[in-house]
């Protein structure tokens, strides 16, 4: 018998971001547990299919999806959070030039915030947080997502998402100006004002 | 030189991947100048470390099992 060339720590070593990415779109962690869970033994035993072409994250996230995709098939009443490669049709063009004028400049550029960090330590932060989140279009702030929460890297993600390069810089871009944007309206600003 | 809306395109991409000496350098000579942009720097990693934190926030919200 073959050795198996994935070790159970190597795939171990994954679970935290795959445990991330299914939480995100399951809700729910025992759900997400045992999708995970599931796609380790399924990798473990059809390790030999694993031929190395992609890389081995892309490859558990392939078989992950699959598990999360017969999560949704089998219980009828739940409805997806979101479905991750669903692709709609969003604004893209009109969306960064409302940040600047024609030359280039700001439209109004970020003002300064004074020890932004300090707001980790309040919970009403991260309510704000959450909402400017979630104001981002679906299509970003799967993007936004899969890489600062889940910690994909960008090329992961442009073959996740079947994103070219080009066009995931000018996504994570936008995102990052709207974030920028709500957080300093919601929670910079008015933090101001009531000092 | 480089408009504020290159710039700040820049150092957002250069969150995600290493960028040339060349980009790295226009950067800085471009927010030693420019306040908006510094400020846009400053914040992009704010909200990269915000974000993380969220992560994990969302872990220990439904219950981290693993």
């Amino acid at each position: 018998m073959t050795k198996n060339p994935l070790s159970e720590r190597i795939l171990a070593e994954h679970r935290p971001v795959l445990f991330r990415y299914a939480l995100l779109q399951m809700r729910d962690a025992e759900l997400a547990d045992d999708a995970v869970q599931e796609t380790l033994l399924s990798a473990w035993q059809s390790s030999a299919s694993f031929a190395g072409k992609a890389g081995l994250r892309t490859w558990l996230i392939g078989i992950l999806k699959h598990k999360i995709a017969d999560h949704w098939r089998r219980s009828t009443n739940d409805v997806p959070f979101s479905d991750i490669n669903q692709f709609d049709a969003e604004d893209t063009d009109m969306d960064e030039d409302a940040f600047f004028m024609s030359n280039g400049h700001w439209n109004s550029g970020p003002s300064t915030w004074n020890d932004p960090e300090a707001a980790f330590k309040q919970q009403e932060f991260w309510a704000v947080y959450e909402v400017c989140q979630n104001n981002l279009p679906p299509k970003m702030a799967k993007v936004f997502m899969l890489r600062e929460l889940v910690g994909l890297e960008a090329d992961e993600i442009c073959q996740e998402i079947g994103l070219s390069e080009a066009n995931y810089w000018v996504v994570m871009h936008r995102a990052r100006l709207r974030l920028r944007e709500c957080l300093e309206i919601r929670w910079f600003h008015s933090q101001k004002q009531e000092k | 030189m480089r408009s504020c809306r290159e710039i700040s395109a820049l150092v957002s991409q250069g969150l995600d991947k290493p960028l040339n000496w060349r980009e790295r350098l226009e950067i800085r000579l471009h927010i030693s100048m420019c306040s908006s942009c510094r400020n846009f720097q400053l914040q992009t990693q704010f909200m990269r470390k915000a974000a993380r934190r969220f992560g994990t926030n969302l872990e220990n919200r439904f219950g981290k099992k693993s």
